[in-house]
């Protein structure tokens, strides 16, 4: 996966926990809970949501690695198996 | 004679709009069945109805705007006669308003036979035949831009239709016209709600506010903890420890749990906890999860999640919007905010806050320390309680979060 579908992938989450948000327009280097009004719930839909599209584990403990959309993407493609 | 009447659904509601019926005349319905949805003025509302019966007749056509307490259909038995009327309208005393004077815009009888009243603002031409899902923000600026819900396609959660789904499905109609005053228009029929109901609030209400420091972290390392073991889909929010500790205090100081209607306080042997939801195009409602004291924090959870995925779809039902007994309103999640002092829910008698839980120095006997606090805050009625009560309450829900591993 590149880092571009992976970003793709991290909107489209987003979008599914939050679709009142524009997150479509979000900067990378925004504060997702700031920009998208998110809160504790919707975050963990948010780590629901990636878990089931990406099927990768996210421990409460990672959750400040996510914490916008240039760090989620850097945290996730570690997790992620290398493209080939 | 068994009527079934429009339901208040909160001291805020003084009326409310018939946008479907989800039964027909010679249906049978069942104690809890969902019967209707009621747009209110903070969003739509899936109307349970209280009683057994065959339906007879329908009153109010979808669509119309009426009171509080207007009949909307009326009910039999099954063998020709009608239905007894059911012994109570809900679970719990419903917390209809007090009959003291309101600013409400109509007025609010709790009798029968209240006139019909046509809405000021009509549904879009064909109104909803089968069930739409929409925000109430969404709802709203359908109406505004004369956009048939029915046919618009839903991108929320369950499909439901959200702002921007309206105003796709508006843009052909609204490119022409330079100026759409949008922003103005957006939740204000919940602002007013919200003003009317705060303002009575404070006008009825001997507010007293009590706050205390607690240091949460047991709470917040056993819930770390105990969360490692869980699946992602499991995982609890410190949220649901706040709700189950509030529910197991107010079973120790009562007073801070039931209404107080016709002048006194009546105090409920359930607690239904409401729970503020702010929705993220303004506004916010306060739905109750049921029987928050009997629920295990997995329970609790489902049901919090639920909940705010329905209240943020605009699907909340009825039972949820008037049984709550008391409100918590929880904070932790604004960066920076320590400290809530809520305005009280009329004709609830206690709101329960909670702010951030942050790192603070703390003395624990001779030595300090760095740990998690969390600032908890009471907003009482005096004319139920006083402050020794309430710091009696305070000290209980401190003591259960000190103790988590037994919630």
């Amino acid at each position: 996966m590149t880092r571009q579908t992976l970003r793709e992938a991290i909107v489209a989450a987003l979008k599914s926990v939050a679709p009142e948000a524009d997150a479509s327009s979000i900067d990378d280097d925004e504060r997702l809970r700031d920009a998208l009004d998110l809160d504790s719930m919707d975050f963990l839909n948010f780590v629901i949501a990636l878990h089931r599209d990406l099927h990768v584990d996210i421990p409460e403990i990672d959750y400040p690695k996510m914490q916008t959309l240039a760090s989620a993407v850097d945290y996730l493609e570690g997790k992620l198996p290398s493209s080939p | 004679m068994a009527d079934f009447r429009m339901p208040s659904l909160g001291a805020d509601m003084d009326a409310g709009t018939l946008v479907e019926w989800k039964i027909a005349p010679g249906d049978k319905v069942a104690r809890g069945s969902i019967v209707a949805l009621v747009e209110t003025q903070k969003g739509l509302v899936e109307v349970e109805i209280w009683q057994d019966g065959v339906v007879e007749s329908l009153v109010v056509k979808p669509g119309t705007k009426v009171p509080v307490g207007t009949v909307l259909a009326t009910l039999s038995d099954g063998a020709g006669a009608q239905a007894a009327p059911a012994p109570t309208p809900a679970p719990t005393p419903a917390p209809t308003p007090a009959p003291t004077p309101t600013p409400a815009p109509v007025a609010a009888p709790q009798v029968a036979a209240a006139p019909v009243v046509p809405s000021p603002v009509a549904l879009p031409p064909s109104a909803p035949d089968s069930r739409v899902r929409a925000s109430p923000a969404a709802r709203q600026r359908a109406r505004e831009l004369g956009v048939d819900l029915a046919s618009t396609k839903g991108t929320g959660p369950h499909a439901a239709i959200t702002l921007a789904d309206v105003e796709n499905a508006a843009r052909p109609a609204v490119a022409a016209p330079a100026e759409v005053p949008v922003e103005p228009m957006r939740a204000t029929s919940m602002r007013q709600a919200i003003a009317a109901t705060m303002a009575r609030s404070k006008r009825e209400i001997p507010h007293y506010y009590l706050w205390l420091d607690c240091d949460v972290t047991p709470a917040v390392t056993w819930l770390e903890n105990d969360n490692r073991s869980r699946t992602v889909t499991e995982r609890v929010l410190f949220a649901a420890l706040l709700l189950k500790a509030t529910a197991l205090a107010v079973r120790e100081v009562p007073e801070m749990n039931g209404f107080f209607t016709g002048g006194e306080f009546r105090p409920s042997s359930a607690v239904h906890v409401g729970v503020a939801i702010s929705l993220r195009q303004g506004g916010l409602v306060a739905p109750a999860i049921h029987d928050v004291d009997s629920l295990s924090l997995v329970a609790i959870m489902a049901r919090l999640r639920d909940l705010v995925g329905r209240a943020r779809a605009g699907t909340l039902r009825s039972s949820e919007m008037s049984d709550p007994t008391l409100t918590v309103t929880n904070l932790g999640d604004q960066q920076g905010i320590t400290s809530v002092f809520g305005v009280i829910y009329p004709p609830q008698v206690a709101l329960v806050g909670f702010g951030a839980p942050t790192s603070r120095p703390w003395a624990q006997g001779a030595m300090l320390g760095v740990r998690t606090v969390l600032t908890m805050t009471l907003a009482a009625d005096h004319r139920v309680s006083d402050g020794h009560r309430g710091a009696v309450f305070l000290g209980a829900l401190a003591r259960l979060l000190g103790e988590p591993e037994k919630l």
